[in-house]
């Protein structure tokens, strides 16, 4: 492995991005698609029911889905155009190989394959199994993510498998279990819409889930109070009856305060914290000194908003809480989440209609992506991999004794890391794109640059997989059957709408095959998509996320199953904890102290300015699909500073002005849009971007302890003006890169 | 008069509801995705002052009662069914004079250049003619676009009353289309 195998302009040439504004085969014939399939977006955690319109195996436009319940035919814009990709010019179509100084080339599976195997085989049994990792991303399937933690375990036989959900809502994930045991939003989103004060920390919904959007609104028309935690006034912030503009990375300083009032006023509900929790009096401890005016201090938000806010969530009825990476891309994200959860069990609202709480996830399955074993800590149905008992029952499940099973490994993060220094020798990616996703991007194209070996697995040339020496050309979600798991927990039937177009493979076929020339095939020996779901099935059984009573005609016929689902005759539970039983070692839900410390990288001197990051609505993550589709392009076509006037005025920033923004890990240049939608002490850039345009160029890897979670939401930067008004967006000066 | 399709509801109406728009732009991308637009998007998402807020508004054809768009249209190209829906221009009538494009009251109808051709909403009539939706109104995630009776739009949105009545000055325009307005308000006055 060396560096880009050519320059980045000639890759771009040949496998983009691409904008794509029509079907390659045009729009005609359209409207009398071959069949209509039905099945879900492959975006964001809501997983929209959307049907596809299908015509000579190409997908070539969608038709709304009315029936599916959650969304009833509504879709945000990416979920419209999300057809484009199926057959898109860019679309790998069969495997390619780094030529030095020229690029890739095709190759046939044969020689991608067997080329692949012999460097896992000659890496591991040079430097060992665990200096062969493994990434991948919860886009997949949970069939999918189940088969690539049994893949790593049992056919790589590593330690080093984690997954993209790291970037995402582990903070939330770690903050549930600690506080019930169970890591699930509490409750469908149907409670939204009856609860009388809905609290939303560190969450755009309109931009990010905005088809969730539509139950708050409802909520409003049925009286709702609206509080909203951001340092932007978002459109969703925008109507909100609280807007409280907080100072990037303090939030534990405000759930604190807020605690505090709620003791102060006893807007307390003490038959639930008295039957059902514990912990309590060590965590009102840890804040009984939070006054106002040290909140106020602190977080930048008036001492009166935040009385308001307590008070209004303490003398509710009904309530739902809600977070998203606002608060949990932090090093502290962990203390976050539990300062909201305290929040929760302080008035008890929890297992009752119309009460809820939760994480909204960002990932298309980046709930189920969770569940079923790809992170480096957990196996199967969120069981600990230290466990002896959980290691036991899932060997048994695989096949295998449990002392092969490999132990706890790196997390994202720390795997690149461990790249760089030179530990980890060789990779396979899956649906992963951490050059443009991970903090402190620069760090992590020198580690790629490192390795002797690395495979990926994909249907797009990403910015990652540019570094590859083979990629195997996967499959795109409309290929390849599965179920998925939104949001609020229900789990969904993805239907493949398509076969893989020329040579590319479902991504369960590519598995197979590897699991099969490593000599493990009899444990991969799936006959379809189902055959992996029903031993998913009995991996689960009996745990926390228990989806033994789910099944695929299950799923069909009910539109969607929520989990847990411990037996066939189950119908699901939308709404947990109704019983107050939680799956805590007490049985109770559990208070935790989050006390509140600074942010990694404080503002000072010579960085005086607070950057954050977050998205768009007209793109996803690190924009492998969505900057390949042209309508989704135009609408927000380059990165923007969005930059508050006084902020502006002091460097003498006007709109469209470059803006050099410079941290401690680099730099890069964006145009000014100077709004009053943001605190006049931060700025923000959205992250989608690879190559010079890529924020994450400039954000910091402090992780949180307990999740590993960087801390994309704060660091510490300088603004310099360059003097000049910046040229017309040009999506071509994105893969400028270094 | 053109002749309407006898699948088409005539109770259901088109409700805009500007305080929930959120400027995703899924109206835009699924208008063009209209089988009688040629991909060309027909509804219009703007922000009203991008420097002081995320506030967006949409703009649709609204059906006018009396449309001057077809008042003033020399070629006859733009006519009003039974129904109500203000049809887009004939294509092969029009003759791109942008006549109706200046004398919209609600600045609706864009003249496509390189078509020579007055391009407006139909109300998606490929769909509502065979009893389906707008695919704006159906797409749109935050209910800022509605397609349906009155009477659920009145259960809805019990805080808001529709309106369909603009007054330019003194001249006062009927519409199709209705807009949300706080509660008890019945008309609209522009200027």
């Amino acid at each position: 492995m060396a560096k880009l195998p050519t320059s980045v302009d000639k890759i771009v040439e040949h496998y983009g991005p691409h904008k794509a504004y029509a079907p390659k085969q045009g729009f005609h014939g359209r409207e009398d698609p071959d069949k209509l399939v039905k099945t879900h977006c492959c975006f964001c955690g809501m997983q929209c029911g959307i049907q596809l319109k299908v015509k000579d195996n190409t997908v070539v436009g969608f038709e709304p889905w009315m029936e599916f319940p959650f969304n009833e035919g509504r879709m945000c814009p990416k979920g419209v155009v999300r057809y484009l990709q199926n057959n898109h010019p860019d679309r790998l179509e069969s495997p390619i190989e780094r030529v030095e100084g020229e690029g890739f080339k095709p190759v046939d599976w044969e020689t991608a394959m067997s080329k692949t195997v012999s460097e896992i085989k000659r890496i591991q049994s040079t430097y060992g199994n665990d200096a062969f990792a493994i990434l991948s991303g919860v886009s997949l399937t949970n069939e999918l993510s189940y088969m690539i933690g049994k893949f790593a375990r049992v056919a790589l036989k590593t330690a080093n498998i984690d997954y993209n959900g790291r970037l995402c809502m582990v903070s939330a994930g770690a903050g549930n279990k600690k506080a019930f045991g169970r890591d699930r939003t509490s409750n469908s989103w149907a409670d939204l819409k009856h609860a009388e004060v809905i609290m939303i920390c560190g969450s755009n919904v309109s931009e990010t889930f905005p088809t969730l959007i539509h139950y708050i609104w409802e909520a409003r028309d049925n009286g709702a109070k609206l509080i909203v935690v951001d340092p932007r006034e978002t459109p969703v912030a925008r109507t909100a009856d609280l807007h409280l503009s907080i100072r990037p990375g303090t939030d534990s300083a405000l759930y604190g305060a807020m605690l505090q009032q709620l003791v102060e006023n006893d807007w307390l509900d003490h038959n639930f914290i008295d039957n059902h929790t514990s912990g309590f009096e060590e965590t009102i401890a840890a804040v009984k000194d939070y006054s106002l005016e040290w909140a106020e201090e602190v977080t930048g938000i008036p001492a009166e908003s935040i009385r308001q806010a307590a008070e209004m969530w303490g003398k509710a009825g009904t309530s739902f809480l809600m977070h998203a990476r606002g608060i949990e891309h932090h090093s502290k994200g962990v203390d976050n989440v539990l300062g909201c959860i305290n929040l929760v069990l302080a008035t008890g609202r929890i297992g009752k209609p119309y009460c809820g709480y939760g994480t909204i996830t960002g990932q298309g399955n980046g709930q189920g992506g969770r569940e079923h074993g790809h992170k480096c800590d957990q196996l199967p149905g969120n069981r600990d991999i230290t466990n002896p008992e959980h290691r036991k029952y899932i060997a048994g499940v695989w096949g295998i004794d449990e002392k092969e099973m490999p132990g706890k490994g790196l997390t994202a993060y720390e795997i690149v890391e461990a790249i760089h220094r030179g530990e980890i020798k060789g990779l396979i990616s899956i649906c992963f794109n951490p050059v443009v996703s991970l903090p402190n991007n620069n760090m992590v194209r020198e580690a790629l640059e490192k390795l002797e070996f690395y495979v990926a697995i994909d249907f797009f040339l990403n910015e990652t997989a540019r570094h590859a020496d083979i990629v195997l050309a996967g499959a795109l979600h409309e290929e390849e059957e599965g179920t998925g798991t939104t949001a609020e927990g229900r789990v969904v039937k993805i239907n493949a709408a398509v076969s893989p177009p020329g040579n590319a493979r479902t991504d369960a076929s590519i598995l197979q095959e590897l699991a099969a020339r490593l000599g493990v095939g009899d444990k991969f020996a799936f006959e379809n998509s189902e055959a992996i779901f029903n031993e998913l099935r009995v991996a689960s059984k009996g745990s926390t996320v228990d989806y033994y009573g789910i099944t695929y005609e299950k799923i069909e016929k009910n539109y969607g199953v929520f989990w847990p689902c411990p037996s066939l005759d189950h119908p699901g539970t939308p709404r947990l904890w109704e019983d107050k039983k939680f799956e805590t070692p007490d049985g109770k839900a559990h208070f935790n102290p989050a006390p509140y410390r600074d942010p990694g990288e404080p503002t000072d001197k010579e960085y005086p300015v607070v950057l954050t990051t977050g998205r768009t609505v007209s793109q996803y993550l690190s924009g492998t699909q969505t900057r390949r589709l042209g309508k989704l392009m135009d609408s927000y076509p380059e990165p923007l500073l969005e930059i508050h006037p006084s902020l502006a005025q002091q460097y003498g920033i006007k709109e469209r002005d470059l803006v050099k923004v410079v941290t401690r890990r680099g730099e890069a240049e964006f145009p000014a849009q100077v709004v009053t939608t943001i605190r006049a002490d931060t700025v923000f850039i959205p992250y989608h971007w690879g190559g010079r345009k890529s924020a994450n160029q400039l954000t910091i890897g402090n992780l949180d302890p307990i999740s590993k979670i960087p801390e994309y939401k704060v660091c510490a930067c300088k603004l310099v003006p360059l003097g000049r008004k910046a040229p017309p967006a040009s999506e071509s000066d994105a893969y400028q890169s270094k | 008069m053109a002749e309407p399709e006898k699948n088409f509801q005539p109770d259901m109406e088109f409700f805009v509801d500007m305080q929930r728009c959120i400027g995703c732009r899924a109206c835009e991308a699924a208008c063009a995705e209209c089988e009688t637009n040629g991909q060309e998007t027909m509804i219009h998402v703007n922000y009203v002052d991008r420097a002081h807020s995320a506030q967006t508004t949409v703009q649709v054809c609204m059906h006018c009662e009396d449309p001057a768009c077809a008042n003033v249209c020399p070629a006859d190209a733009i006519a009003k069914d039974s129904n109500g829906v203000v049809h887009s221009a004939n294509t092969s009538r029009c003759i791109g004079c942008s006549n109706c494009v200046l004398a919209c009251p609600f600045g609706v109808p864009k003249k496509m250049e390189e078509a020579e051709l007055m391009m407006k909403c139909n109300l998606c009539y490929d769909r509502t003619s065979v009893g389906k939706k707008p695919m704006c109104a159906t797409v749109c995630p935050s209910g800022a676009l509605y397609f349906g009776t009155r009477e659920e739009m009145r259960k809805m949105r019990p805080n808001s009353d529709p309106v369909n009545t603009f007054k330019f000055g003194a001249q006062t325009v009927n519409t199709k289309v209705n807009v949300m307005m706080p509660k008890g308000s019945t008309e609209l006055r522009v200027h």
